[in-house]
């Protein structure tokens, strides 16, 4: 597959604060990638420097294999996108607003098309409805039908679920995978919520204070035959001096404030437990997780632990 | 570029604070009319105070001074300056309230070079500028030639009165709101920087605003340290050149030269002023824009 988008050592500063560190990631045609952080993590800094909304410090962004900078119209005719939350222009009517964008997107789009745009978004029969009017899920399906106006391309959801009941996430997920599946786009998703990215994205980088913890296919970093330990015991201290001086250190993910992570393969769970208890450590629970979830919080814990321990 | 202007423009005609403006300048001009239609004597009598010891002017002299053109000369002098708060409304919104809005970053993921979005945000401050002048001459001017009738039109200066005969007043009129036009684009301008760096329509407007009402008291004073220092460069200076038109020049025995302008090498000079400053504000907001990061 090809690359639709390439990032190589991106950086962005305000001022003394490095928002992005050395960003270096790709994106392949077709499919749906994650884009995953915690809140304040980078996400929606480097999504606006993939929309030309903030100028790079340093690095390069090749989208439909141009360079960003200097082929900007060329390559956002071929970009749909909504940032963070879908605001439209609330005294305007849902089809007033799709006009606008339509027209703005560069292309002649019929009235047919509008009202077939909203209707995949299922507002049709709100169409003349004022935006002010809407609920958040509706504003958010709305946001979603201007960036699909165009028919793009590339669509780039930051945060597409915020805000949402549990069906409005339901609605935009599907949407989502409809477009990939059915209409072969290829999609970013930003997220921090990786119980909704684990449901659509095929690939996924998760990053943490601007830097890539990690980047690959979605099955093959959550692997399913391994999971995460989350060990309870009476002196988390003790075990730990205990576990570091032991065999078992090579399982050790990082130390939470009252737990002990562990990464292990399935058939090795009870092994381990077997061999804390004989080494007399007084466990209180012994947790096994296995969501993507997990794994997220142990690499972004993992690297503030990393840190603390530098500092 | 074209379908872009259409956009910015229906998008300040779809909304209701856009015809504050017209409702504000429609209320002023029909109570000036009112007021001076049931007793424009004594305003008239309050006009000519300083002149009733040279001049012995009767009644009917005073009503037929009183006609549609001189209504509108006050209008003028009344409105203009009001009319920047107007225009700021407008200009002071025009990217501000979009960042506020949300739209902004929207809009700029769009195709559109970041000076073309300018460049049509600015277009549209203008056309409504001039939408709001047109508005104005349509009520001050064309109702009060309805209401009041036309006759020569009598200009008070401080070093007496001259009349201009009726058939030349039309096109002084046509003159004095075009560069009205360009005053209060000056003022747009100014509100448009603004904008640029805020993130709500407050900050632009109310800036703009001070600014005006700063720059107009020191044109005003007469402080000799500023007349040659300070003034010359105040674009408020020459926001009240329009009334230039109306001064005309007169012959030896001091009978008005109709066609004429006193002083139209000042005005050109003042005018080219309000365009350089236009141009500098403008030029300034395009640059700032292109280098900013957009986060809100």
């Amino acid at each position: 597959m090809s690359s639709i988008i390439q990032v190589k050592d991106l950086n962005k500063d305000f001022g003394e604060i490095k928002a992005v560190s050395n960003l270096s990631f790709s994106v392949s045609a077709g499919q749906v990638y994650g884009f995953l952080g915690q809140n304040g993590a980078g996400k929606s800094t480097t999504i606006r420097m993939l929309l030309t909304l903030i100028k790079p410090s340093s690095g390069t962004i090749r989208i439909f294999g141009m360079e960003l900078q200097k082929h900007r119209k060329e390559i956002l005719r071929k970009v749909g996108a909504i940032i963070e939350r879908p605001d439209l222009y609330k005294y305007l009517t849902a089809l007033e607003n799709l006009r606008i964008f339509g027209i703005m997107s560069g292309i002649k789009i019929s009235e047919k098309k509008l009202m077939d745009q909203l209707a995949m978004v299922g507002l049709a029969d709100r169409a003349h409805s004022k935006v002010k009017t809407y609920s958040q899920g509706m504003k958010q399906r709305l946001g979603i039908a201007t960036a699909l106006v165009h028919d793009p391309e590339l669509i780039i959801l930051d945060e597409p679920t915020n805000g949402l009941d549990p069906q409005g996430i339901a609605d935009i997920r599907n949407l989502i995978l409809h477009l990939k599946k059915d209409l072969g786009k290829t999609l970013v998703v930003s997220s921090h919520l990786l119980s909704e990215v684990e449901l659509i994205a095929d690939s996924m980088i998760i990053i943490d204070k601007g830097k890539k913890l990690v980047e690959g296919k979605v099955n093959e970093l959550f692997d399913p035959s391994e999971t995460v330990v989350e060990v309870k015991t009476i002196n988390d201290e003790i075990a730990w001096e205990k576990l570091k001086a032991s065999q078992l250190d090579q399982f050790i993910l990082n130390k939470r404030n009252d737990a002990i992570l562990l990464k292990l393969h399935r058939e090795q769970v009870p092994v381990v437990m077997k061999e804390m208890v004989q080494m007399d450590i007084g466990i209180l629970s012994f947790h096994s997780k296995h969501s993507l979830e997990d794994y997220f919080l142990s690499l972004t814990t993992a690297n503030q632990h990393v840190e603390t321990v530098a500092n | 570029m074209w379908k872009l202007l259409q956009i910015e423009l229906f998008k300040i005609f779809k909304r209701p604070r856009t015809y504050i403006a017209f409702g504000a300048i429609a209320a002023v001009v029909f109570l000036i009319q009112v007021a001076l239609k049931f007793d424009g004597k004594s305003y008239i009598d309050l006009l000519m105070s300083n002149l009733k010891d040279s001049f012995d002017f009767n009644d009917d002299f005073k009503l037929d001074l009183l006609n549609g053109y001189l209504i509108c000369f006050v209008i003028l002098n009344t409105l203009l300056i009001q009319m920047p708060l107007l225009v700021a409304l407008i200009s002071g919104d025009s990217i501000a309230g979009e960042a506020n809005m949300g739209t902004l970053r929207l809009s700029l993921t769009k195709p559109i070079s970041r000076t073309q979005y300018m460049l049509v945000k600015f277009l549209a401050s203008v056309i409504y500028t001039v939408a709001l002048l047109v508005w104005m001459a349509v009520l001050a001017l064309f109702g009060s030639m309805l209401i009041f009738g036309t006759n020569d039109m009598v200009v008070l200066r401080s070093e007496g009165i001259e009349q201009i005969q009726s058939f030349d007043v039309m096109w002084r009129y046509i003159a004095a709101f075009g560069y009205a036009a360009v005053a209060l684009t000056t003022v747009s301008a100014l509100s448009f920087l603004l904008s640029v760096f805020a993130e709500n329509s407050i900050g632009p407007i109310i800036a703009t605003m001070s600014i005006v009402i700063v720059f107009t008291i020191l044109s005003e004073m007469n402080i000799p340290i500023y007349d040659q220092t300070v003034k010359p460069y105040l674009f408020t200076s020459h926001m009240v050149a329009w009334k230039g038109f109306f001064y005309v020049k007169a012959d030896a025995e001091g009978t008005t030269i109709n066609g004429s302008i006193e002083n139209l090498p000042a005005i050109m000079r003042s005018l080219s002023i309000l365009l350089i400053y236009i141009g500098l504000f403008f030029g300034s907001a395009v640059w700032v824009f292109r280098k900013k990061d957009i986060l809100t």
